[in-house]
């Protein structure tokens, strides 16, 4: 039996694998983005007391290595006698080192928001919260298509961190594999075939979402 | 209060026989009420230590027509962009319709929600159109009546149609505004004031970002609503519109109303010897 059929008798792994590592991705990304308009919105100065602690957290998760937050909230929390599971911890751990990063790329594109299209919507009678998410965020998400297609891609990558907290995602279906068989070349290539498979299909999702954007006006694709 | 039905602000697309024989004779006698739609007073301004505005007091009578002239600084941006509270004078007062702007009963500035009532009785058309660009040019006119007073999605769908056919872009309804040429965005953005049926217009030097083949297809949209009677406070550097459109023309030197007079007096015996020269230079 050559490697490669072994794998394949195996497959149930993999794919058991690779539910869970979509799930995970989808939960924590689908969080991060909510994590990151929020940020957005706290940034405006509608409460000027939270702007500068918001822009202190976001730049101290940037500047934090995803595994050590994850060993964090895993090995940590529970000091203060919070006790999540690993899956959740692995969850909670993307979602606010990801929703600091897209809050950082939303920030940037803000910061160039044309100011006449505020005052436009002041004029018209708009108060802030209206305001915010009918006229600023979305041409801020469409402005930074590219960058959050980017981020996802590196979302992506983070959940294999996981496995070091015993999450059962993709790596860790190869890694299992690789040490039950000992053919961890062959496993390792599947994982990787899975993680190219998903960022090819995120990359003409985001690609096609440019030309929502591109007919408005917002890039050239 | 405004009649918006003997004046038909609204924006019937058709008017009836009825209306249109109200609006061929009521400018003259129901809009010139007495009436004040606008009232200001000892209004002063600084940015940075520079008076821009000095003790200005000027009325707008319902119905009526205001230009504001002036050289780049007299500060009759500031004055216009004062009155709905775009810029916070730092002193004087401002009613619109008798409602004071900014300022509540208790002497405080407004809170956010009562301020935005406030300034939704005025429509403000800008130098730089400032249409939003994600929505398409119908949903730019229908997303503050819908989202700002309440409207339901087909009465304000109804109205925007009305309003993009008097402005003449009713083919242009789905477009959206990046192909759209800035004489085509800047009559988008007056039906998108209009469309929160206000009580005074605003206008801030409406053509002057416009290439000059341009101009003349706003300034006939602005011409067409002062016909009908809608109150409005123009910025502008287009002499000979002033003089066809205005019932009031202000003068602005460095902060100060140095010259207030009815368009013909104004254009022809201007009593300031810094007017004559203004209107000496800007007829070349």
């Amino acid at each position: 039996m050559s490697n490669w059929e072994i794998l394949w008798g195996a497959r149930d792994q993999f794919w058991s694998g690779f539910a869970s590592t979509m799930a995970i991705f989808g939960l924590s990304i689908s969080a991060a983005f909510a994590i990151g308009c929020g940020m957005l919105y706290l940034l405006e100065g509608s409460r000027p007391r939270l702007t500068v602690p918001v822009r202190v957290f976001i730049d101290a998760m940037r500047m934090l290595p995803f595994l050590i937050l994850v060993y964090l909230l895993y090995y940590g929390l529970p000091a203060f006698d919070i006790r999540l599971d690993a899956w959740w911890s692995g969850v909670g751990a993307l979602a606010v080192y990801h929703g600091c990063y897209f809050a950082e790329i939303f920030r940037g594109a803000r910061l160039t928001f044309p100011p006449g299209q505020v005052e436009a919507a002041k004029a018209h009678g708009f108060t802030k919260g209206k305001m915010f998410f009918r006229l600023i965020l979305p041409q801020i998400v469409m402005q930074t298509r590219p960058l959050l297609g980017n981020q996802l891609i590196y979302a992506l990558k983070d959940t294999a961190f996981l496995v070091i907290i015993t999450v059962q995602e993709l790596t860790a279906a190869a890694n299992s594999l690789s040490g039950t068989y000992f053919i961890p070349t062959e496993a390792f290539i599947v994982v990787i075939g899975f993680y190219w498979a998903v960022s090819v299909v995120m990359e003409i999702i985001i690609k096609q979402c440019g030309r929502f954007s591109a007919k408005r006006g917002f890039d050239h694709v | 209060m405004f009649e918006k039905s003997t004046s038909g602000p609204a924006g019937s697309g058709q008017p009836t026989p009825e209306q249109s024989a109200l609006e061929r004779t009521a400018p003259d006698d129901a809009a010139r009420s007495d009436r004040i739609a606008v009232s200001i007073r000892h209004l002063s301004k600084s940015f940075d230590g520079v008076e821009v505005l000095r003790d200005v007091d000027l009325e707008v009578r319902e119905g009526d027509v205001v230009t504001i002239l002036g050289s780049s600084g007299s500060g009759k941006s500031t004055l216009l962009r004062c009155i709905n509270w775009l810029e916070r004078p730092d002193s004087g007062s401002i009613h619109i319709g008798g409602q004071r702007i900014g300022v509540n009963d208790a002497g405080r500035p407004m809170p956010v929600r009562e301020l935005a009532k406030v300034r939704a009785r005025t429509g403000m058309v800008f130098q730089s159109f400032n249409l939003w660009p994600h929505l398409n040019v119908l949903h730019n006119v229908t997303e503050a009546p819908i989202h700002v007073l309440g409207k339901s999605k087909a009465e304000a769908e109804a109205l925007a149609r009305d309003l993009l056919e008097k402005v003449g872009m009713s083919p242009k309804a789905d477009a959206y505004p990046s192909t759209l040429s800035g004489g085509q965005k800047q009559r988008v953005a007056i039906a998108r004031a209009l469309a929160m049926q206000p009580e005074v217009m605003l206008f801030d030097e409406p053509t002057s970002a416009l290439d000059p083949e341009l101009v003349g297809e706003v300034l006939a949209v602005i011409k067409d609503l002062s016909a009908e009677g809608y109150t409005m406070v123009i910025v502008t550097h287009e002499m000979a519109f002033a003089r066809a459109v205005s019932d009031q023309v202000v003068f602005l030197e460095k902060g100060l109303i140095i010259e207030q007079a009815d368009p013909e007096t104004f254009f022809t015996h201007a009593s300031t010897e810094r007017v004559r020269q203004f209107l000496e230079r800007n007829e070349g």
